[in-house]
């Protein structure tokens, strides 16, 4: 999950920022620390040999100076700022293979549902994603806000009940890796990790077409039971009855997930 | 009858919380005990809790401050235990009470560790920088604080009756809403920052009203010390900042009390709106925090240097500026939402924008030094040590503001290192410095120079063992507020983290030996002349620790750094008799209103939490009653004789000649 | 007297007025003065919030009533005549504090008090049968937000006239002594803050939400 070592290009791009600007950063911030620390040492009160100007209190060279020093950094930074977030916005459509793959992520309470459309399946924490592919992501949550993250490709963004956001990856490397949430979202939150399996176009076309004709189907009752709270024990593939089930989520046509189950058994507020 | 309130709320099931509410309640009562037992307790009510001299409950709010802190810091110790711990493990803190102590950690540091400290320190000494015998409303301000108090009191209560919001130190919805948080955690927290938010305000509408219409004679905008400009400005913020806290909270109760939807899932609400107002107030939150530090700095550096504040107007500047720009940047707290890249990128450039006027304090503190002759005494350095510390937080937080960067580090243990670094570099550091610098004054005595100095450097060492790791977990993709987790490349990270605070816990109990051991040799730390440090502004003009009236005659002030050019000017004129024409001089009486009127409003929000209606309607009508018997007074004054005022000055004055007749500085 | 004996300069104030040195401290009517005006410029950023979440949430009503559905703007007439007599009447209490009449001040304040309890009891009218129609608060977001608005307004309204009678309380028992006149100005000021906040409110939930 290392973020200094992206396995697509937006990761790369966001690397290369911050790399860059830690180094425009740094090029002031170490000569102002060693100024301090030798400010400090030579005008100690036990060195006789510093001068001492007891009245010094302005210059107005100086004082230009100490303005523009952070000014043009920050001048600098500020164009890396702009340029970067708009060529990194996460709507930002990324070349690649073909027209790429379309993935509705909906964050429940605990574990992560992707639905595929465009394949008719969907799974709970497993993402399978074909290499070098524009990768469309649609977001939202069922229940609180979390935000979907995979280190490795880049760009982390919101998931809120009855809103979509979009995100725009593409993972270059076969491969397994890592995503989790990166927002608290409550007792579960620490479980809500998924895999993320990077496989060759032929091999993902397989596997889709082969849980398209699996026998677990995501249905209102099998989403009902994703929508309670609890963390799941196991990474299941379904086959998607609903091909309108995200849209279904986002309008609130299928209400919000229920919060621990206590509160609407007991009815007024418990203790813990 | 007792609404929601149960035996069950007794966490008797659960042995920390158990344990330490147990000890909290029996060292109280043996505190409790000994001062009833001693007959402390009149001293106690007439001197300190009845109170309105500003110095007294400058002194209270930085004890309420330094005993939260302890009680924040054991948060911390615990979480960091739990990540060393909770690696394919579920660690010894299962979930539902990791999440409170997270929770409680950030609510209690930031409001009632951070808030009261800098307000404390500015209540003790902005009116004696003014060269005027108090705040402008002496009795808001003993509200003010007993209310802060109240807040402090709620939050650990909920330790032992009840339990703590489970949705981190900022409550974001729809988690914090009924549904999600259907318990009384969430109401602990927004009770809490509501009583003591409305203490806060009336600190700020206290403070600002001070330096703007309570300054003595010449004591032009331009000749007040810097601290007052920081004063003036962090409390400026207060005002404007503060009153979107109590509009947010007060949407999340309707919410939560009475099935609102400001932001709730269903019905239209937006999770979003309270995302922006919570950090409109949120960011200038954290420079009402560091303002005042950066004031404390500006004096500390310029005494210890002996040299005069490098830069006055440019510092002045980059303060209002500091202040302006705060309420133009929040939404670089959420990035990650979505809004599109134009925003993105001007708030980021926004945030960017506020470092060049903190870098340009940072390097007038420098030139401060340079060619000063500096004295190495421990506020000194926690000064050295904040400016080294308080620039690297501020690179990274450069660099979280560059919203693809962001995109990265968002949430992670990369932004929680971040703040810690500015806060603790910046606030806390700026806090221990402004503590150990003027608690001669306040008390009369030194604090032990050697532990100060070992606490200063395991404070150092231990904030960078403990954090530094944390930026390299973020790297690594952690994010914040983990349970457990399974990841091996984090482990070792949190290990030394964890070496860190252990090392903190160590510079903590030395604070606390410094104090123990300072107070045991307060004769041989004794500060007789009320100038222990040579200091320049008008505070070190009066005695340690200072009459309740502050000065015998308030001074003429025809400069900046007016004390030391008091100074220079008795030194010139030594043995030159002065004849002062000595007043009576009226100063307000004490009042139990702040403390009764606290009372009531703990009872009120004891009772909103748990439901119990007719409490809270007796807490209102307490409440309103102290209000009417205060306003029924009618002495609201007192008089010190003049001559009893001409006794002090001259004492004053007689333990002072040695400075002045002395060739060089002290 | 010019400053003359000084060793670091910036005594120039910054405004240009060089030469002029500040007096010292202000006398209490105006540091109490002041420091209410602060608070009310506070008071007025909550409700800013309150008008802004307002705005954010007009669109909401979750397939319920709108305001134009809702609103009558003949009773929102009467009671903005209500309260904008009040100002008036205390205009006349502030007056007659002033020459230290009693009788016309607890007139004045009576009537003020009066008018203000008409304006609480037609809005608690409207709000009652609001609910009673189903369109209470937690129908839909934007009625959370109107209930709130005009609501924290009425909360405000209330709390002034606890603090009315007080005022009228504190004058019959004491007189215009120095301290209550402080506290009466305060009085005052509130009171016809209160009268501007409800000049915006009317304006931009009233107005604004019928013609939608």
């Amino acid at each position: 999950m290392n973020i200094f070592d992206p396995k697509g290009p937006i990761a790369a791009a966001e690397k290369t920022i911050l790399i860059d600007s830690i180094g425009i950063m740094l090029a002031i911030v170490l000569p102002t620390i060693v100024a301090i620390l030798a400010f400090a040492i030579w005008f100690r009160r036990s060195n006789t040999r510093a001068f001492y100007w007891p009245d010094w209190e302005y210059s107005g060279r100086l004082e230009l100076v100490v303005w523009s020093i952070p000014a043009l950094t920050i001048i600098l930074l500020g164009g890396v700022a702009w340029i970067g977030s708009h060529q990194l916005d996460p709507a930002r459509p990324v070349a690649g293979t073909g027209a790429g793959i379309t993935v509705q992520a909906v964050s429940l309470d605990w574990k992560w549902l992707f639905i595929y459309p465009d394949q008719r399946i969907a799974t709970v924490n497993t993402l399978t994603l074909p290499v070098g592919s524009p990768l469309h992501f649609q977001l939202t949550s069922a229940s609180v806000m979390n935000a979907f993250f995979i280190p490795q490709f880049g760009s982390m963004i919101y998931t809120m009940n009855g809103m979509v956001t979009h995100l725009e990856l593409r993972a270059d490397e076969v491969g397994t890796y890592q995503g989790l949430s990166a927002h608290f979202s409550g007792d579960g939150f620490p479980d809500m990790l998924f895999d993320v399996h990077v496989v060759s176009q032929v091999e993902f076309a397989s596997w889709a077409s082969k849980t398209a004709r699996s026998d677990r189907a995501l249905n209102s009752d099998s989403y009902q039971a994703l929508l309670e709270q609890s963390v799941p024990k196991d990474k299941p593939e379904y086959r998607l009855e609903d091909p309108q089930l995200f849209q279904a989520i986002t309008t609130q046509k299928i209400p919000p997930g229920p919060g621990p189950r206590q509160a609407a058994e007991i009815g007024a507020g418990n203790v813990r | 009858m007792f609404g929601k309130l149960t035996w069950e709320a007794i966490p008797i099931d659960q042995p920390i919380p158990l344990v330490a509410g147990g000890v909290v309640l029996v060292v109280i009562l043996a505190v409790l005990v000994w001062v009833v037992l001693k007959g402390h307790l009149p001293y106690l009510w007439h001197e300190w809790i009845t109170s309105v001299d500003h110095k007294r409950i400058g002194v209270m709010y930085t004890l309420l401050a330094m005993v939260m802190l302890l009680r924040g810091f054991s948060d911390a110790l615990l979480m960091r235990a739990q990540q060393a711990l909770a690696f394919h493990s579920q660690g010894f803190l299962p979930p539902e009470h990791y999440n409170q102590i997270f929770s409680a950690h950030g609510t209690i540091m930031i409001f009632f560790v951070g808030m009261p400290f800098v307000i404390g320190l500015m209540n003790l000494v902005v009116p004696l920088q003014l060269g005027v015998r108090d705040v402008a409303f002496p009795t808001l301000n003993s509200v003010g604080f007993w209310l802060t108090a109240t807040g402090a009191l709620l939050v650990n209560v909920s330790l032992v009756v009840g339990e703590f919001a489970r949705t981190g130190w900022l409550p974001y919805p729809p988690l914090s809403e009924l549904t999600y948080s259907p318990g009384v955690g969430v109401d602990y927290y927004l009770w809490s920052l509501q009583i003591s938010g409305v203490g806060t305000l009336v600190a700020g509408i206290n403070l600002v009203t001070t330096v703007l219409k309570i300054r003595t004679r010449g004591m032009n905008y331009m000749r007040m010390p810097m601290f007052c400009w920081t004063t003036l400005a962090s409390n400026l913020l207060i005002i404007a900042a503060f009153p979107i806290l109590t509009a947010t909270l007060a949407m999340l109760i309707l919410d939560r009390y009475f099935g609102f939807h400001f932001f709730t899932n269903e019905a239209g609400g937006n999770m979003m709106m309270f995302m922006n107002l919570i950090w409109a107030w949120g960011h200038p939150e954290v420079y009402i925090l560091v303002l005042p530090a950066f004031g404390i700095f500006s004096e500390v550096v310029s005494t210890f240097s002996g040299k005069p504040l490098f830069g006055y107007r440019s510092m002045v500047l980059a303060t209002m500026a500091i202040c302006v720009i705060s309420f133009m940047v929040w939404l670089h707290h959420f990035f990650t939402m979505g809004a599109g890249p134009d925003v993105n990128a001007i708030f980021g450039i926004a945030s960017m924008v506020i470092a060049v006027p903190t870098g340009v304090k940072i390097y007038n503190w420098l030139f401060t030094m340079f060619a000063g002759r500096i004295r190495f005494a421990t506020p000194m350095l926690w000064s050295i040590g904040f400016m080294i510390t308080f620039i690297i937080g501020g690179l990274t937080g450069v660099l979280v503001a560059v919203p693809p960067a962001d995109f990265l580090l968002h949430n992670s243990l990369f932004l929680v290192a971040h703040f810690h670094n500015v806060i603790i570099g910046g606030v806390l550091f700026g806090a221990f410095a402004g503590y150990t610098y003027w608690f001669p004054k306040a008390f009369g005595f030194r604090l032990d120079e050697r532990l100060g100095m070992a606490a200063f450097w395991l404070w150092l060492v231990g904030f960078y063992v403990a954090f530094m790791p944390l930026y390299a977990v973020g790297f690594l993709g952690m994010t914040r507020r983990m349970q457990h987790y399974d990841v091996a490349e984090w482990r070792p990270w949190l290990m030394i983290a964890s070496v860190g605070a252990i090392i903190i816990t160590v510079a903590i109990a030395v604070q606390v030996m410094q104090l123990v051991v300072s107070i045991r040799n307060r004769e041989a730390l004794r500060d007789f002349t009320g100038d222990p440090w040579d200091g320049r502004s008008l505070e070190w003009a009066t005695p340690s620790p200072p009459p309740v009236f502050n000065f015998a005659v308030m001074p003429h002030v025809t400069g900046e750094d007016a004390y030391w050019a008091m100074k220079r000017r008795a030194r010139q004129e030594a043995g030159a008799k002065h004849e002062t024409d000595y007043r009576p001089i009226e100063m307000p009486r004490n009042s139990p209103t702040g403390f009764v009127c606290a009372f009531f409003a703990t009872v009120m929000g004891f009772a909103l939490i748990w439901h119990i209606w007719w409490m809270v309607i007796a807490g209102f009508i307490g409440a309103f009653a102290t209000f009417v018997v205060f306003a029924w007074r009618d002495h609201d004054e007192y008089e010190i004789p003049a001559d009893e005022v001409a006794r002090v000055d001259r004492a004053n004055l007689a333990a002072r000649r040695e400075l002045v007749t002395a060739a060089g500085s002290v | 007297m010019v400053a003359t004996t000084i060793a670091h300069g910036h005594d120039l104030n910054l405004l240009g007025l060089a030469d002029t040195e500040h007096e010292g401290p202000a006398p209490k009517r105006i540091v109490t003065g002041y420091g209410f005006w602060i608070f009310l410029l506070s008071d007025m950023v909550m409700f800013s919030c309150f008008f802004a979440a307002y705005a954010v949430l007009l669109g909401q009503t979750a397939g319920g009533p709108s305001g134009a559905e809702l609103f009558n703007l003949r009773s929102v007439a009467v009671e903005t005549t209500c309260l904008l007599l009040s100002s008036f009447a205390c205009g006349m209490a502030s007056i007659a504090a002033e020459v230290h009449s009693h009788l016309w001040f607890q007139i004045a304040m009576a009537v003020t008090c009066v008018l203000g309890l008409a304006f609480l009891a037609i809005e608690f009218h409207e709000f009652a049968d609001l609910v009673a129609r189903g369109a209470g608060p937690s129908r839909s977001a934007f009625l959370s937000a109107f209930f709130t608005l005009v609501g924290c307004h009425g909360l405000h309204v209330s709390a002034g006239t606890l603090w009315l009678l007080t005022m009228m309380a504190q004058v019959f028992a004491k007189g215009f002594r120095a301290d209550i006149q402080r506290r009466f100005l305060c009085f005052a000021l509130f009171w016809h803050a209160l009268d501007i906040i409800w000049v915006a409110v009317f304006s931009v939930v009233y107005l604004l939400g019928s013609a939608v």
